[in-house]
């Protein structure tokens, strides 16, 4: 069996939340040797509440312990499969430290404002002349340059930047917030582990270092082209369809059986078309001429998905998309948490993963984003616990003393407790 | 002057939105990308709207323009033996191979993994489908509202009490895309260490879980299933609220951003208020506290919100369209919108490169028509005659 494919490559991360997590998520996952870095006074705000009493009433059903901000689901799922260091950047040791590793590593990971790497003297050209074959990943919200540069952005801030915000939404109501989503997060972290891989391929041949830039906007607008598009070639602009389709119908969302449960079905084209109604039993309404051609469906969709919906009411939806898959209409449940952890296409995939956390406990992690043949991803290790391999990375890896290690936890530049007054967002 | 990919070969088999996203990914980046497509019809993602002029021609699909820039076209009726023998041939000279058949296709034309491997071992074949090679749901049917829906998406987008939405577009099957270009430039840096290709097989429902914030986690460490909130994210307030002319994204997203908030509005006292005092509290008082940032917002244009919010250090952002976002200042200073010339559109603005690899060039070629390359790459590649295509182009191989 060979190794996985980015076994070998030593990964710097600076980066924390949801964008740059994700990016060396998916890179560790496919066998690089990510170290993450916080610091004590600003540990990764995914990790959650500090505080044990506050954590205690913000997560009730969280196993209760000592160490609050090591039992975060999010935290823990992003940063599987990475080493976990503390580092205080704002001291000169700290800085020092960081150049020693990007000697010895390939690449280094930052989602910082523009501003940030050059003000801690690690930009580019410093990083460049430490080692002249490193891959520097910046993933700033707006880019590195430009008018909006410095401008503060969350993955909802991109949501609405991109165009997403505006064309998502019930027809003719208000464009809409992905809620639970920040849409512009994992997409640019997608989009930095492509840029990544792309950098270490160019540099086996060319042998070079380079800096990569993503704008994590103009990475979700590429999503948004078809819009883009229709306007430059046609001057219109796409507005809020719901969950309607432009040239299919019926298409939607609807409601069946039981509290919030919910299927799609779409219908392309009128062999389809003719297959739901028969499994519908052919009620009399199916073969009114206001339903007789595709665009007729399309002007009556109102009429239409209120007798679909009368037929879906009666059956849950797993019901429904049996019946109709089985003759080959698209159609599925609109699947929740609950629902995803026990699907039983996902487990067959092997998609969840039962991961053993020290402290957080057991929990079923989703696991490969696609499955590779002969190097199958796989959750090597949980997220690090904060500190966690400051033995491991400042000792074995870059060679310091038992002594200067303690020294570095005795002054604040490393340890494994967090500095008191820091708000997580979780 | 190079780039990233280049000198890295591709067979593009893929249709519609998911593969060709994947391969044009490959191929803007530097590799050399040979769009496979069926005589007559080509891809099928040539029928996909907009259309210049909303001429519904096959050649004028915009969002097939966009998807298969920089790639070269060639037709070829892989049904046939003839032409499966033309496609093992480029297949000596390829480093991979993309496809998003549904998953019997490539075993039933003999071109499965096992197949392709036993010609060239190094070679990296990537699988794009709705639910993936194995598994129960592998010949199920999709569109991307099924996809939104069975990969957690739907469930989060919409209000509490109405239908779930799905997100606007084509969401699912770009992300698989994105994701399918991840895992075959990977497999190809691996492949090229160790001398062993191998197979890749990408579901979009996997896919579209798999960037979901933390769904599935939290139900495990919390027992919450999140669900739909309306238009509002946490820590609260975050969400899209009407302004004077518009609509606005009053985004916070951190807690300490709260006070702030307070302060701009000319509202301090809020701050001390039991019923937005903390994160929790404000989001169970939601509704207040959304109709009192309205009666604020609703006296103000969301460009100067837009901007006073981000002089306070607030993330907001206008819900932009898309000439907003053609004209936006900072996009154009970028040169991110990169003009393509088109016999047919003349010339228009495609989004350009969101990733800028130090100072290497980023073009877009324009999109091939069906089957424009076919001289180039079955005369000049593979050294076949004039004649000969002629009797394949009769015979219907090409």
């Amino acid at each position: 069996m060979p190794d996985l494919p980015l076994k070998g490559v030593r990964i710097i991360d600076l980066s924390m939340w949801f964008a740059g997590p994700m990016c060396t998520r998916l890179l560790g996952d496919m066998g690089a040797e990510v170290i993450k870095v916080e610091s004590l006074r600003h540990i990764d705000p995914w990790r959650g509440e500090v505080d044990q009493e506050k954590a205690k009433q913000m997560y009730p059903t969280r196993i209760p312990n000592t160490r609050p901000y090591d039992c975060s689901p999010g935290f823990n799922l992003q940063n599987r499969n990475k080493y976990g260091i503390t580092l205080d950047l704002k001291t000169g040791e700290g800085i020092e430290i960081i150049k020693d590793l990007v000697k010895i590593s390939d690449v280094l990971v930052e989602n910082y404002s523009p501003r940030v790497m050059p003000r801690l003297g690690l930009d580019y050209p410093v990083l460049n002349k430490i080692n002249p074959q490193i891959i520097m990943m910046s993933l700033p919200a707006l880019g590195s340059t430009g008018p909006d540069k410095d401008y503060l952005a969350f993955g909802q801030t991109i949501d609405c930047m991109s165009g997403m915000a505006f064309r998502t939404g019930y027809i003719g109501e208000e464009p809409m917030l992905q809620s639970g989503l920040s849409y512009g997060d994992p997409l640019s972290g997608m989009n930095a582990a492509f840029a990544v891989v792309s950098a270490l391929i160019n540099r086996r041949r060319t042998n070079e270092g380079i800096h990569v830039d993503l704008s994590q906007v103009e990475g979700l607008i590429s999503f948004n082209s078809d819009s883009i598009l229709d306007f430059t070639m046609n001057g219109r602009i796409r507005e809020r369809i719901g969950n309607r389709d432009l040239s299919m119908a019926p298409h939607g969302c609807y409601r069946c059986k039981g509290e919030d449960q919910w299927v799609t079905i779409a219908i392309p084209d009128d062999i389809t078309w003719e297959k739901f109604i028969t499994t519908l039993g052919t009620p009399a309404w199916s073969r009114e001429e206001r339903f007789g051609t595709v665009i007729n469906r399309f002007g009556n969709q109102d009429e239409l998905d209120k007798l679909i919906e009368n037929w879906t009411l009666a059956r849950e939806p797993y019901e429904i998309m049996y019946l109709l898959q089985q003759v080959g209409i698209p159609a599925g449940p609109v699947l929740d948490a609950k629902q995803l952890i026990d699907e039983p296409h996902l487990n067959a995939r092997g998609f969840f993963e039962i991961t053993k956390h020290p402290v957080a406990g057991s929990h079923p992690e989703i696991g490969a984003f696609a499955l590779f043949s002969k190097t199958p991803i796989h959750i090597r290790m949980p997220a690090p616990c904060l500190g966690e391999h400051n033995e491991f990375v400042f000792g074995q890896i870059l060679g310091m003393s038992a002594d200067g290690i303690e020294e570095l936890e005795n002054r604040g530049i490393i340890g494994k407790v967090p500095s008191p007054r820091q708000q997580g967002s979780m | 002057m190079e780039q990233v990919l280049s000198g890295i070969k591709v067979l593009d088999l893929t249709r519609y939105i998911a593969g060709p996203y994947c391969t044009k990914m490959l191929a803007d980046y530097g590799a050399e990308v040979i769009k496979i497509e069926k005589p007559g019809d080509g891809d099928p993602g040539r029928r996909l709207s907009p259309f210049f002029k909303d001429d519904p021609h096959p050649e004028k699909s915009g969002l097939f323009m966009y998807l298969n820039t920089n790639k070269k076209s060639i037709t070829l009726n892989l049904k046939e033996n003839s032409g499966k023998t033309i496609f093992m041939q480029l297949l000596k000279d390829a480093d991979i191979v993309v496809e998003n058949f549904s998953p019997r296709v490539m075993t039933s034309l003999g071109l499965d993994y096992r197949t392709l491997e036993k010609i060239n071992p190094r070679l990296v074949m990537t699988s794009i489908s709705n639910f993936g090679q194995v598994g129960p749901y592998r010949d199920f049917k999709a569109t991307e509202i099924v996809l939104d829906g069975m990969g957690g998406w739907s469930t989060i987008i919409g209000h509490p009490d109405r239908e779930p939405l799905k997100p606007g577009g084509y969401q699912s099957q770009f992300v698989a895309g994105l994701f399918g270009a991840i895992a075959t430039a990977t497999g190809y840096y691996g492949a090229v260490l160790s001398s062993v290709g191998q197979h890749i097989d990408l579901s979009i429902m996997d896919a579209v879980l798999f960037i979901q914030m933390n769904l599935t986690a939290i139900y495990s460490y919390d027992n919450i299933i999140r669900k739909r909130y309306g238009n509002r994210v946490g820590p609260f307030p975050s969400g899209i609220l009407p302004c004077r002319d518009g609509y606005i994204g009053a985004i916070t997203v951190t807690a300490e951003k709260w006070p702030i908030l307070c302060d701009w509005m000319g509202m301090p006292e809020l701050v001390n208020d039991p019923r937005f005092e903390t994160a929790t509290a404000r989001a169970q008082n939601i509704d207040a506290l959304d109709a009192i940032m309205i009666s604020w917002l609703i006296e103000h244009d969301r460009d100067e919100l837009f901007r006073e919010a981000q002089k306070r250090g607030l993330p907001f952002a206008i819900p932009a369209n898309a000439p907003m976002i053609l004209e936006s200042r900072h996009l154009r200073e970028r040169g991110y919108f990169t003009d393509v010339e088109h016999p047919i559109t003349g010339k228009i603005k495609y989004p350009g490169a969101q990733i800028k690899f130090g100072d290497k060039p980023y073009r877009l070629n324009r999109t091939p028509f069906l089957g424009e390359h076919n001289e180039e790459i079955y005369c000049k590649v593979l050294g076949l005659k004039k004649d000969d295509l002629v009797r394949m182009r009769e015979t219907g191989v090409i």
